[in-house]
């Protein structure tokens, strides 16, 4: 028998050896595909409102299986008992997916569903690839240089030391040796060495990338009073979570306000807004009148994108309204966007008061009411809420 | 870090290979790589080719491989080998030296399963490693082809995957073609003289009907396809021809797993015993050794259950009871049973040739089936049931996990609807799966396509054409 052959592990084979990377970002991009047909499924997952950024998911996702004739779920099988084995003892489960070609007495539960991971960051961005902010009017003033990066760009013959880039350097040298050889060799001058000179010395010249800094903040408002209970504040702050973050993809900084209120409002933090329950009865006006107060103060419209968001039963005092309707206005002139979403869990609807009535007289471009009765909505109202595109729909009056 | 230098492997390979010469083994010359674990996986995810024509599929094998391996779920396997000739095996670096020597004994018994066993003969092993590079180049084209490209050539490739595994089995037997299967027919339709021709008037012969396509049913789904879509342009066909080609090339692997697990198992351990390693690395050899035989409750270990047999066929062969000497052909001993075992089985006749009550009930094999959310043991290897669990035991092995699904008819009610017939043997297809899966048959065939088959004892047509998928069932 001949010698068998060994071939060592030769590590730069090792390196070159992702042969599986196409195929990766291949299947990767038909788990984004899928992603995106099932965000709504997955934005109703209480799981990922109000996770880290970096955390990573599990989504449940279709049609990245490969399917093939496969036996059913009447499929009897054989395999190794425990030693003691009796008729009648149950081994596993049954499963709604028989493996391909295993006997395996089934210990996985029924798995119609395959699951990916990916990161929060990446699901924001499957999110939000194809929507667009309606009305991005960047402030002028504001578009301060934020940042400096520094960026190769060619080269100088003067530089810094450490910026000396050696085999330019020695390349000039080089050069520089072939070109007077010839008149080296006529005047005979016969020299072991050849010195670089300063002549030969390249530098790697960087410049400065400055880039502008966008701000926008976004006002949270919600209703705190008694008749919000935890599952209202749930869909509130899920719509919330949406918005800020596809804020944050928009624009470099991004703040977040938060008002709750009830006859009174006041500024709280995050912590507080969705968890601190109150009571008593509403006045929308208040909120309205407080969040113009915060961007009169902190957030002034020349600098900053404003987008406003109130979140409320619309059970309001029949007295407010119109001075709830007045504030309305004005917060639309200041803002970018403003948005009512009128949470009424089904059911709850017909025996409320609501505030979609009222709000139908305000003829703002960039107005947008929707109306969130079940998790599935959230969606679609976001959606909603950001076609609302003040360019698109100049006047109509 | 590693123990050994690849020197020492070289010397033991060398030790090891006296003892395979020995035994009498008879392999095809053999190359070793060694290679770190990224690039096992690399392996595993392209079935140990070193080149493969690129589809999203393997990506996602690799993914869920590395996930496993990297949250420590799933180890990975000691060695790879390929069944080409020269054969290749892959060992992994970080593995210990004992593991190595394990593994290099255990790939000789693989290679000398290649060479020999008569499933194999159909694989051209000298061209492996060639043909999967070719083919690799000719998908690779395709997708670079202005007019072709990545998605309409996964469009293929997904469809023809799905159905690459409905193909004949037995590649042994040669498929007659369609030219003979005609004169078969005529000839059958022939009947012998009548002696008593002038007595009474013979009934007239049914004429047979020589011009259906298929002239019988025809299991092999996509080369089927390929050669009755007319519709089919050149690149669609080749990639048809590429997915059925490496099906079949893997084909004789799934049909004797057990077999070759258990033969390899069997071998190596007799080489490891017989080249005296020293304590400590003999210690290991048996832990790892029985780590990879051990049986495992509620599955069928083909390493454990294969090595079993195997050295119950060693036994029947030098030490028969007075009823298996009876049967056996005399003057064999137990090496004359094993090669020649190992060369004219496959899973299922071996198992149904060897495997018999006694050593079930050594084993406890079982048979389970599912009654509502469970699976129950439905019987065990005693007395009354031991045949039935051989039963379920052969229906599962080899390629008969995978359904039998035939051509009846191209041209179906003079519509060109393929006409499919699963063969029913008691197991129901997997509805979501047949649903999918027609839809690929249809996406090839391009009209559409009626599945027969039974789902609950029921005769039910499965349809899939322009409108999706139907089922009905016979009333």
């Amino acid at each position: 028998m001949a010698d068998s052959i060994f071939r060592p592990f030769n590590p730069s084979d090792a390196e070159r050896s992702d042969r599986s990377a196409g195929d990766r970002s291949r299947h990767r991009s038909k788990v984004r595909e899928s992603i995106r047909e099932n965000i709504a499924d997955i934005i109703a997952e209480e799981s990922i409102i109000g996770q880290n950024r970096d955390r990573i998911i599990k989504v449940p996702i279709r049609g990245i299986r490969e399917y093939r004739f496969v036996y059913g779920d009447n499929t009897p099988g054989a395999a190794q008992g425990n030693g003691q084995s009796q008729q009648g003892q149950v081994v596993g489960k049954a499963r709604g997916q028989q493996g391909q070609g295993e006997d395996k007495a089934g210990d996985q539960a029924g798995a119609d569903y395959y699951e990916t991971d990916v990161t929060l960051e990446e699901l924001i961005e499957i999110m939000f690839e194809d929507l667009e902010l309606p009305d991005l009017e960047r402030k002028a003033l504001r578009q301060v240089e934020s940042f400096r990066i520094a960026r190769r760009k060619g080269y100088r013959a003067v530089g810094i030391r450490i910026r000396l880039d050696k085999k330019r350097t020695a390349r000039e040298r080089a050069r520089r040796m072939v070109a007077t050889r010839k008149h080296r060799e006529a005047l005979g001058i016969e020299r072991p060495r050849f010195p670089f000179h300063e002549d030969d010395l390249v530098y790697r010249h960087m410049v400065t990338d400055t880039r502008d800094e966008s701000n926008a903040v976004v006002l949270c408002l919600m209703d705190t009073s008694g008749s919000m209970d935890t599952m209202k504040k749930y869909l509130a702050r899920s719509f919330f979570f949406l918005l800020f973050q596809f804020i944050c993809t928009k624009y470099q900084n991004v703040e977040i306000a938060f008002v709750a209120h009830h006859t009174e409002a006041k500024e709280v933090t995050e912590e507080e807004f969705f968890h601190k329950g109150e009571s008593g009865g509403t006045f929308i006006s208040s909120a309205y009148v407080k969040a113009l107060e915060i961007i009169q103060a902190r957030y002034h419209p020349s600098l900053w994108n404003v987008y406003t968001f109130h979140c409320s039963d619309g059970d309001n005092f029949d007295s407010d309204n119109p001075a709830a309707l007045r504030a309305a206005r004005e917060l639309c002139d200041l803002c970018n966007l403003f948005g009512y979403g009128e949470i009424k869990p089904l059911g709850s609807r017909y025996y409320e008061s609501s505030m979609l009535q009222i709000f139908r007289r305000l003829e703002a471009d960039n107005f947008q009411t929707v109306l969130i009765e079940r998790k599935e909505d959230i969606w679609q109202s976001f959606k909603a809420f950001l076609g609302k595109d003040r360019g698109a729909r100049q006047p109509q009056a | 870090m590693a123990d050994y230098a690849l020197a020492d492997l070289e010397a033991w390979d060398a030790r090891i290979r006296e003892q395979v010469a020995a035994f009498g083994l008879d392999c095809y010359p053999q190359e070793f790589e060694v290679c770190d674990h990224v690039q096992m996986l690399g392996y595993m995810a392209y079935s140990g080719m070193p080149s493969h024509y690129p589809h999203w599929s393997y990506g996602k094998g690799y993914e869920k491989l590395k996930t496993l391996y990297d949250h420590g779920v799933s180890g990975l396997p000691y060695e790879m080998v390929i069944n080409s000739n020269p054969a290749l095996a892959y060992l992994m670096r970080d593995n210990t030296l004992c593991l190595q020597i394990l593994t290099i004994a255990h790939v000789y018994g693989h290679n000398d399963f290649f060479k020999n066993n008569f499933t194999f003969r159909s694989t051209r092993a000298e061209f492996t490693i060639g043909t999967f590079k070719a083919h690799a180049d000719r998908v690779r084209r395709y997708i670079d082809t202005p007019g072709i490209g990545h998605d309409k050539v996964e469009g293929i490739l997904d469809a023809a995957h799905a159905l690459s595994l409905q193909c004949r089995r037995n590649l042994a037997v040669r498929k007659p073609t369609p030219e003979e299967e005609r004169q078969r027919i005529l000839e059958a339709s022939q009947r012998p003289p009548d002696p008593f021709q002038a007595i009474h008037k013979r009934e007239a012969a049914p004429e047979p009907d020589v011009r259906r396509t298929p002239l019988v049913p025809d299991e092999d789904l996509l080369l089927f396809v390929r050669d009755h879509n007319p519709f089919l342009a050149g690149w669609q066909k080749d990639l048809l021809t590429i997915v059925h080609e490496e099906a079949q090339y893997f084909i004789p692997q799934i049909e004797t797993k057990i077999m070759n697990e258990g033969w390899a198992s069997f071998w190596h351990k007799r080489i490891l015993d017989s080249l005296e390693l020293p304590q400590e690395l003999q210690l290991e050899f048996i832990v790892r050794h029985n780590q990879v035989i051990r049986p495992i409750p509620g599955q069928i270990n083909p390493y454990h259950l294969g090595l079993k047999l195997w050295e119950h066929i060693e036994r029947v062969g030098d030490d028969p009871t007075p009823e298996e000497r009876e049967r056996l052909p005399a003057g064999r001993t137990g090496r004359d049973l094993l090669f020649e075992t190992r060369e004219v089985d496959r899973d299922a006749s071996f198992i149904r040739r060897w495997l018999g009550e006694r050593l079930m009930r050594d084993l406890d094999l079982i048979r389970y089936e599912p009654r509502g959310n469970d699976l129950v043991i439905s019987e065990v290897s005693d007395e009354q049931g031991w045949g039935e669990v051989k039963q379920a035991l052969l229906a599962g092995v080899g390629m008969g996990s995978v359904p039998v699904i035939r051509v009846l008819d191209a041209d179906f009610g003079g519509s060109r609807m393929l006409l499919l017939e699963h063969v029913h043997d008691g197991r129901d297809l997997h509805l979501e799966n047949a649903e999918r899966t027609l839809g690929y048959v249809h996406r090839l065939w391009g009209r559409e396509v009626a599945l027969e088959t039974v789902l609950g004892s029921k005769k039910t047509t499965l349809t899939f054409g322009e409108r999706g998928f139907a089922a009905k069932a016979a009333t």
